[in-house]
């Protein structure tokens, strides 16, 4: 009966409110609960956590925390862009500034804080900002453009990813901190004196001990502030980030009991003075504190979620741990426990080391024992082992110091064996250790994305992500499971490890391979792979009889498949440049074959339709008129596309068309682990997209400038400047080391891009490797690229030559006959496969050949 | 009644082509009566075997162009368009046991591939 059941609205859709409502519909709530949520900003729940992301690299959509159709589906009402400005307590039922009004049963505030303003003369002047949400952060940003220099209020945590994001917007960046440190919550002197130095070697200007008096604009325009010391400075914005105050204005007007400095105030099971209302998130104030982290939002949620609908067994909030770590303009720094050795007795230990900029302090029982609390400043590694410590209260080696001395000896770093099942390993979503482990046990866990998706562990801050890896890998040694990268049930190795067994045994063959380090027959994973790297390493015709099984059904008919079994033909095209005369054979074919034709996203043609049997037919035909392959079907280079460059465009610096045409030449029939694209662009406008391939080349004054890594496709990311200014040879020397290196150590179906994310050492590594040689390798690399350029074949023509090859091209192997079950109909002057409606009509008319056998 | 099993002295059994022209672990897709079938040579002992050449997913008659293998010892086709696997020797799809291809008796008889047919199915 829908009418028995209670209303729960809940103010505020932020980071907190929305966890309540996703663990009421995890906990089944929504068979006795409507839930009605109203959301004051103009968009769902995001995360606020990571919103400094949003100046890097990441949109609103990437930070929504909504699940599509979380709301829809769960049939949670949500009021979105509308805010509640009354309740009434007595009627139980809020109005909203819409005029929406609800009655409810229970209602919880989650409407967070907002920054404090600090009451400086001019403080409301154009120009000025908080630093709080997606739209604090447009504003910012679109100031941020006619900007030089920002200035940020306030040193605390918040303030200097403030002062970050300001960086990344290129401007000239200051801090101004009130108090005589930075971080004066969490770092104590030197601490914050250590900081101070990283951050200002990062070429961000920090003033301590710095009052503002006045905020000075002329003609409406912010151009300076003034201190209290008589001094000043000139700035074009500036970015309040000096703490955060509750918004408790709606239960300060309905009469809720409220802290001395605001904050509703709440008990243990989240309960404001009137018990059927709620509070929770950095708005509510428990024992006198206001939490201001997201961790201790969700563990509010949680009992407010559980005393809705476990009752009186329900979890109780007993305060929470504020312990963080953060990266600060890059710097790692982590403060928890008793960070101040305020416990009677306490010793402190502390290494600085002003070379390399790191200031570690741990904080220790009176008798040396225990770990109390801690500083760690420029190298926070230690922090996931040390927070462990001292919430388990685990005994200390007895020299403590060896835990900040590098943990990734491990030798002094804790094991995850000794960690008892309570310890909370991620505290932003409460899960334990024995959590973690259980989910590994039950659900046959292998895979570390896996485990943070079903645990939610991992998907807050991030910062607990090592230990459960550590969990994880310790779990799965203990249960006998190899944390495996085989490449599939045939073969008990990587790609990588294959490829080097393949080459330094020089096996020239799947079967051989599989008979020296394989079992069975092998499957549609281990044979294209496979088949990829015998391709690359000794470029052998692909169709020749030992191979033409392994292949993909593109690259065994030398084209792409459509979705009814035909195939599309895509001749290489260089550069994207063509004469007239080749242009018009590309319309004579599409016309005698009846192709449908298109110009592809990669500057060349692509003709469709084309059936199996007439593939050789085309070919004859283009291979006359001067094309090759374009290897459109392959895991291989692709294109090298261009732009017009100096030859012709008033712009260009290089002639770009020429080098792209002599690349594409160069790579052409490459097979590499996934496809390989390539640009060249023939000045700084980059026309040709070169920033957005596997490797892309932009002209300069001097040279080209060579990118690597870049990809367009599923997961947009962009290339990375890799060398520059080089002259041509040096150009494809790297090259070639670049290519052969990465086909020799990607996973299988892994782009550039992936394949980098995940190199360690990253550019710098990547550098060393193809620039300086740090492995020696470079001779033989290249040697690997010159062998397959001299051993280039036209895959195509190759085909057409050989009888026997072509004979595999025909549908039937006993009958000329071409697949009967092919329908067509016509649009915009071309043809089109039919859908299955029009198939219905078109095949009355036809006869039995079509309909498969039942 | 039509006998619903058939011994293989009830099979007519029709020449394709010569083993030579299947590569070895590949399929060919011949026309037998009326119907497409698809035919793969697969292993070291050259094992053949038959099923339609209709990819029940996507519609297409394409099954012969699939890549041919084994998952934990049952051998198998993959659909060439969109990967499903195939039991070849029940034809049954092993990532959704509710669709399968027709399987048929196939033998290899003087280097010949020959397919049975039931009276059935020629009609
Ligand atoms: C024909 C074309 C679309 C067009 O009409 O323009 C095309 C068609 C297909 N693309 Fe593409 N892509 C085409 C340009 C692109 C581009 C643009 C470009 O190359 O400049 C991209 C983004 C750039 C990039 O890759 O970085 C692109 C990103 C993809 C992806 C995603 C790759 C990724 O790493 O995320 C796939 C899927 C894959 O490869 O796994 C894909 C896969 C495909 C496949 C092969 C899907 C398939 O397996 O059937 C399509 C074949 C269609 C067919 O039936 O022939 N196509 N595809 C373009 C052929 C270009 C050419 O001349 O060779
Ligand atoms: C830049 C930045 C970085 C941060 N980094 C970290 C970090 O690294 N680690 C960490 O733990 N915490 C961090 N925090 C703090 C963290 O974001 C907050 O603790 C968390 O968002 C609190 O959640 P909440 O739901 O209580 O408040 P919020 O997320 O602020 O949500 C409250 C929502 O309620 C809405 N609202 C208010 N009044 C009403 C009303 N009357 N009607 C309807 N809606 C209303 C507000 O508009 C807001 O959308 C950071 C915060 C910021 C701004
Ligand atoms: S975007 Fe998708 S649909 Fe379009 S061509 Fe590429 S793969 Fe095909
Ligand atoms: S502690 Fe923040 S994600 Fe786990």
């Amino acid at each position: 009966m829908p009418n028995s059941k209670q209303t729960l609205v809940v103010v505020g859709n932020g980071m907190v409110g929305h966890r309540l409502l996703e663990l009421m519909v995890a906990k089944g709530a929504l068979d006795h609960w409507h839930l009605i949520t109203f959301c004051e900003e103009p968009r769902v729940a995001y995360d606020r956590v990571h919103l400094s992301e949003y100046f890097v690299d990441k949109t609103a959509a990437d930070l929504t925390l909504v699940e599509p159709g979380f709301y829809q589906d769960n049939g949670i009402r949500i009021y979105v862009g509308d805010r509640i400005v009354e309740i009434d307590r007595q009627q139980q039922r809020v109005t909203s500034a819409n005029g929406v009004e609800i009655a409810y049963d229970r209602l919880v505030l989650a409407t967070g804080s907002y920054p404090f303003v600090p009451p400086i003369k001019g403080n409301d002047t154009p120009g000025t900002f908080v630093y709080r949400t997606i739209d604090d952060l447009d504003a910012i940003k679109a100031y941020g453009a006619q900007s030089r220099v920002g200035v940020v209020v306030g040193g605390g945590l918040l303030g200097l990813e403030c002062a970050n994001a300001l960086k990344s917007l290129g401007l000239d960046t200051h801090v101004v901190e009130f108090a005589p440190r930075l971080m004066p919550v969490q770092l104590d002197e030197t601490g914050g004196d250590v900081l101070k130095e990283k951050i200002e070697s990062l070429g961000v200007q920090v003033h301590t001990s710095k009052v503002t008096t006045e905020i000075v604009s002329e003609n409406g325009k912010l151009v300076s502030m003034q201190f209290a010391d008589e001094t000043s400075l000139q700035t074009d914005m500036i970015v309040f980030s000096a703490g955060i105050r509750p918004r408790d204005e709606l239960a300060r007007s309905c009469g809720l009991q409220l802290g001395d400095r605001g904050g509703v105030v709440i008990n243990e099971a989240c309960q404001t003075s009137d018990p059927k209302i709620y509070a929770i998130g950095e708005c509510a104030l428990y024992q006198g504190r206001i939490f201001g982290l997201v961790a201790p939002g969700y563990q509010m949620a949680e009992v407010v979620s559980d005393q809705l609908l476990a009752g009186t067994t329900a979890q109780q909030f007993t305060g929470a741990d504020m312990s963080t770590k953060l990266k600060l303009l890059g710097v790692d720094v982590a403060s928890f426990g008793d960070n101040f050795a305020k416990t009677p007795g306490a010793k402190e230990l502390a290494v600085t080391d002003t070379v390399a900029g790191t200031y570690k302090k741990l904080v220790v029982s009176a008798d040396g024992k225990l770990l109390l609390g801690g500083i760690l400043v420029g190298d926070a590694a230690a922090y996931g082992t040390l927070l462990q410590l001292m919430q388990n209260q685990m005994p200390l080696p007895t020299n403590p110091l060896s835990l900040l001395v590098p943990v990734s000896g491990g030798a002094a770093a804790l094991t995850m064996d000794k960690l008892p099942d309570t310890a909370q390993i991620c505290s932003c979503n409460n899960v334990s250790k024995g959590q973690l482990c259980e989910t590994i046990r039950e659900d046959g866990i292998t895979d570390l994305p896996t485990l943070k998706k079903c645990t939610t562990a991992g998907t807050g801050c991030g910062g607990c992500v090592p230990l459960v890896k550590d969990i994880l890998t310790s779990e799965l040694k203990k249960a006998g499971v190899e944390v495996n990268n085989h490449l599939c049930e045939h073969f008990p190795y990587s790609r990588q490890e294959l490829y080097h067994l393949l080459r330094v045994g020089e096996i020239k063959s799947f079967d051989a391979l599989l008979a020296q380090y394989g079992t069975g027959y092998g499957c549609e994973i281990c044979k294209p792979t496979v088949g990829s790297m015998l391709a690359s390493s000794w470029n052998d015709y692909v169709l020749n009889t030992p191979h033409v099984g392994l292949q993909d059904t593109n690259d065994s008919f030398l084209a792409n498949i459509q979705k009814d079994g035909t195939y599309s033909v895509i001749p290489r095209i260089p550069g994207g440049e063509i004469t007239p005369e080749k242009l018009i054979v590309l319309g004579q074919v599409a016309q005698e074959f009846d192709l449908y034709t298109k110009i592809t996203g990669a500057q060349r043609v692509d003709l469709f339709g084309a059936r199996v049997d007439q593939l050789p037919l085309i070919w004859q035909r283009l291979v006359e008129a001067g094309f090759e392959s374009g290897h459109a079907y392959g895991k291989a280079l692709r294109t090298v596309k261009s732009c017009v460059g100096s030859t012709w465009c008033r712009f260009g610096v290089q002639d770009s068309t020429s080098l792209a045409i002599e690349l594409e030449l160069r790579y052409r029939g490459l097979r590499s682990p996934h496809k390989l694209k390539s640009a060249v662009s023939g000045c700084t406008r980059e026309c040709a997209e070169a920033q957005g391939k596997d490797f892309g080349i932009i002209a300069t004054e001097n040279g080209w400038n060579l990118y690597v890594c870049g990809n367009g496709g599923m997961k947009p990311q962009h290339a990375i400047l890799l060398a520059t200014d080089l002259d041509k040879e040096t150009l494809i020397k790297y090259l070639d080391r670049f290519l052969v290196f990465y086909i020799r150590t990607a996973d299988k179906l892994e782009r550039t891009s992936t394949w980098f994310n995940k190199l360690e050492g990253g550019l710098d590594y990547l550098k060393q490797v193809i620039i300086e040689d740090s492995l020696g390798i470079a001779d033989e690399l290249e040697a690997q690229m010159q062998y397959h350029v001299d051993t280039y074949q036209c895959e195509w023509k190759t085909t057409i030559e050989t009888p026997e090859k072509v004979r595999r091209f025909s549908h039937f192997v006993n009958a000329d006959a071409a697949d009967p079950s092919l329908a067509y109909v016509q649009e915009r002057g071309q043809k089109r496969p039919a859908t299955e409606a029009e198939r219905v009509v078109l095949n009355q008319s036809q006869d039995a050949l079509t309909t498969p056998v039942q | 009644m039509v006998q619903s099993t058939t011994t293989t002295d009830s099979i007519d059994w029709v020449t394709i082509c010569a083993l030579d022209a299947i590569a070895p672990n590949t399929g060919v897709n011949a026309l037998v009566g009326t119907e497409q079938v698809a035919i793969f040579r697969i292993g070291p002992t050259d094992e053949v075997y038959a099923t339609g050449n209709f990819d029940p997913f996507s519609n297409a008659f394409v099954m012969s162009r699939g890549i041919l293998g084994d998952r934990q010892g049952v051998l198998k086709v993959a659909s060439p368009i969109y990967k499903q696997n195939f039991d070849l020797k029940t034809g049954v799809c092993l990532d959704d046991e509710t669709v399968s291809l027709p399987v048929y008796s196939v033998r290899v008889v003087n280097d010949q591939v020959q397919i049975g047919t039931s009276c059935q199915m020629r009609h």
